[in-house]
């Protein structure tokens, strides 16, 4: 009986039952239908399927295999720490927005042809768009709109690729694609697949969207889409060489973004576009061993960016800010959040018996395995980048740094935010200790050993020494100060010369528009007053003849026929 | 800049912090167990004496000091888009 219900099927319940539930019982039920939705999820079997038909098309809703199953304990694991964390929240826009959202991710992890996979797509682009319109301010508003205008381009490309692909290929399944054969469905796909995996240029809509969102909004939106993409990435595109670079850069520009960003959750932004580089490296090397490592530091990143987010999303709840420049000092006011904050910073700096440091070296591994030596440079780059501005500056900016402000009325973070941070911790602690839990679930069976001498030293020096660096750049005088500034970003280009541009074209339009408007005016009016001389009352046309001119008329007539009669003679 | 560089080199004056001590001492052992610790090579690199905490030490310096620069370039004030 459970089992014929789809696995997104309780969450989708869920945020029905939220829309019209009072608030207490919503905010039960958003912690119910994640627990019920998890076990449902573990007494699937692989090889289960849902199929309907659908206007002569046979579309499969639901298909369970080893790398849907993993996501989709992981999306139930996110969705549960995120309601346990929004458990104040009385907003039902925000907690039929975040069931209805996880609903989606779910649904899109588990869709087993590419139209179902579209439309679970699009309701995630939609359902989430409200985490950030929840926070009701006229910034919100604005990366609200701009958030949900590249997520639809996303789904919309997607589905022109998708409908090309069927009707070239006859088939809607999701499976390997690939761009190798230069088709033009499959470079569609993988741009609709690329924008929501916040490839470079594409990647804006994060980092202007995720910090406007409502304070558990943002651990919300941090824990489903990207992943998701690059669950469809790793579906459809693993081993395509092209991802291996956009990989890279992925994983090394944002870093530089993070060191001079003084917002703390856009810091987060930029470092998760860096953790999806490695993610889609690992894809784009497409051994089993690259593949494992990119699925497992997608469930790692879920728990611990979801971990420093929440976090973060603590102090802006207690002190209304989240700006670095004016932060520091809360470690003594919010202990907790503090300690969970660096346990979620260790994490994503890969350090050993932390969740990142196995997938991450898993990935890093691979790219030396298939010999992508420059690649192999640049994430070691990154990974000492992402230390220093996720593991050092935000904690520190934080928590740790002179207050910049006065922290006396500050308390520690409410009940329920705590126990989803120590939860959230636990499970990094755990994960990095014993990644055998994590090994059983990876799509390939794998004999990677990260805890060996070689690895643990690696990571450990690079770490220090980064570590170092930072110390002695503060004390030199030479690191950055924070100061609250905007940083131009690609999206620049719309947002100043592109505005302009459309206003300009906006008002030429009209005024060639307002030109033809009074030209033709003109002329219409030339025409009607000419037809009035003729025509209207006084006009030569309209008089009456009096008989007698007639007369003459007829004679002047005859007179001429018949000069013309004699002539002719 | 000036300013903030003036603060920082009286601070150098002062007394060195003692956990500050204690991770200098966890650095300088570190690269010490490079020349102790055989390592399995992928790469030739990694058998370089002290690669991977120069190559940290490195990148983070060169990854704040090229971000500073950035600042110049892109940096603007907070209220940019709604000034325009």
């Amino acid at each position: 009986m459970l089992v014929e219900w789809p696995p997104f099927g309780f969450l989708l319940a869920g945020a029905v039952l939220a829309l019209v539930l009072p608030g207490r019982a919503a905010a039960i039920v958003s912690i119910v239908a994640p627990v019920l939705g998890f076990v449902h999820v573990a007494v699937l079997t692989e090889g289960t399927e849902w199929t309907i038909r659908l206007l002569g098309l046979e579309l499969v809703p639901g298909r369970v295999d080893r790398l849907s199953l993993l996501f989709g304990y992981l999306f139930h694991l996110a969705a549960f720490l995120g309601a346990v964390y929004s458990w104040h929240v009385r907003d039902r826009v925000q907690q039929v927005a975040a069931l209805g959202y996880a609903a989606s991710a779910v649904g899109v992890v588990f869709a087993g042809d590419m139209l179902s996979l579209f439309v679970a797509w699009e309701l995630m682009a939609v359902t989430s768009v409200f985490l950030i319109w929840a926070r009701r301010t006229r910034a919100s508003i604005g990366a609200g709109l701009r958030y949900v205008l590249l997520q639809g381009l996303s789904g919309l490309v997607l589905l022109a690729g998708v409908l090309m692909r069927n009707a070239e290929t006859g088939t809607l399944a999701v499976g390997p694609i690939g761009i190798e054969d230069g088709e033009v469905f499959a470079w569609l796909i993988l741009a609709g697949v690329g924008i929501k995996a916040a490839f470079p240029g594409a990647h804006v809509w994060l980092t202007d969207g995720y910090p406007n969102a409502t304070p558990t909004g943002a651990v919300w939106l941090s824990a489903f889409t990207t992943k998701v993409a690059v669950y469809v990435l790793a579906r459809c595109y693993p081993g395509t060489e092209l991802l291996v670079v956009v990989g890279a850069v992925m994983a090394a520009f944002p870093i530089f973004y993070a060191v001079i960003e003084n917002d703390l959750r856009r810091v987060l932004g930029y470092s998760m576009i860096n953790q999806i580089g490695f993610m889609v490296v690992g894809v784009g090397i497409g051994t089993e061993l690259a593949v494992n490592g990119a699925v497992a530091h997608a469930f790692n990143d879920v728990l611990f960016k979801g971990l420093l987010f929440m976090s973060m999303g603590a102090v802006l709840h207690v002190t209304g800010r989240t700006g670095g420049a004016s932060l520091g000092g809360l470690a003594r006011k919010m202990p907790f959040t503090a300690a969970c904050c660096v346990v979620g910073a260790a994490s994503i700096s890969a350090f050993p018996l932390f969740s990142g440091f196995v997938s991450k070296s898993m990935v890093m591994a691979a790219a030396l395995e298939e010999h992508h030596e420059v690649v192999w440079l640049v994430l070691l780059f990154a990974s000492a980048g992402v230390f220093h501005h996720a593991g050092i500056k935000i904690p520190y900016f934080a928590f740790f740094a002179p207050a910049r402000v006065s922290t006396d009325h500050v308390r520690e973070a409410p009940w329920n935010m705590r126990w989803a941070m120590g939860l959230a911790a636990f499970l990094c602690i755990t994960f990095g200790v014993r990644p055998g839990y994590l090994y059983a679930l990876l799509p390939f069976p794998t004999a990677f050993t990260a805890y060996d001498a070689t690895h643990v030293l690696a990571q450990t020096q690079l770490l220090c020494f980064s570590a170092l660096a930072f110390a002695w750049l503060r004390w030199t005088g030479l690191y950055p100060a924070e100061v609250p500034s905007t940083n131009l970003d690609v999206d620049w280009l719309w947002r100043v010369p592109g505005l302009r541009g459309w206003r300009l074209a906006g008002t030429s339009v009209e005024r060639v528009a307002g030109k033809i408007r009074g030209g033709s005016r003109n002329a219409l009016g030339a025409i009607l007053r000419g037809l009035t001389r003729s025509h209207g009352p006084h006009g030569v046309l309209a008089r009456t003849w009096p008989t007698a001119s007639v007369m003459v008329w007829v004679a002047v007539l005859l007179s001429g026929y018949l000069l013309l009669y004699f002539a002719r003679i | 800049m000036t300013r903030a560089s003036k603060t920082a080199r009286s601070r150098t004056r002062r007394r060195i912090p003692v956990p500050i001590w204690v991770f200098l001492v966890a650095c300088v052992v570190l690269l010490g167990l490079d020349a102790v610790i055989h390592r399995h090579v992928v790469h030739p690199f990694e058998g370089m004496f002290g690669f991977y905490p120069l190559y940290g030490f490195a990148a983070c310096v060169l990854l704040v000091l090229a971000a500073t620069q950035m600042r110049r370039v892109v940096g603007r004030r907070e209220d940019y888009y709604d000034a325009g």
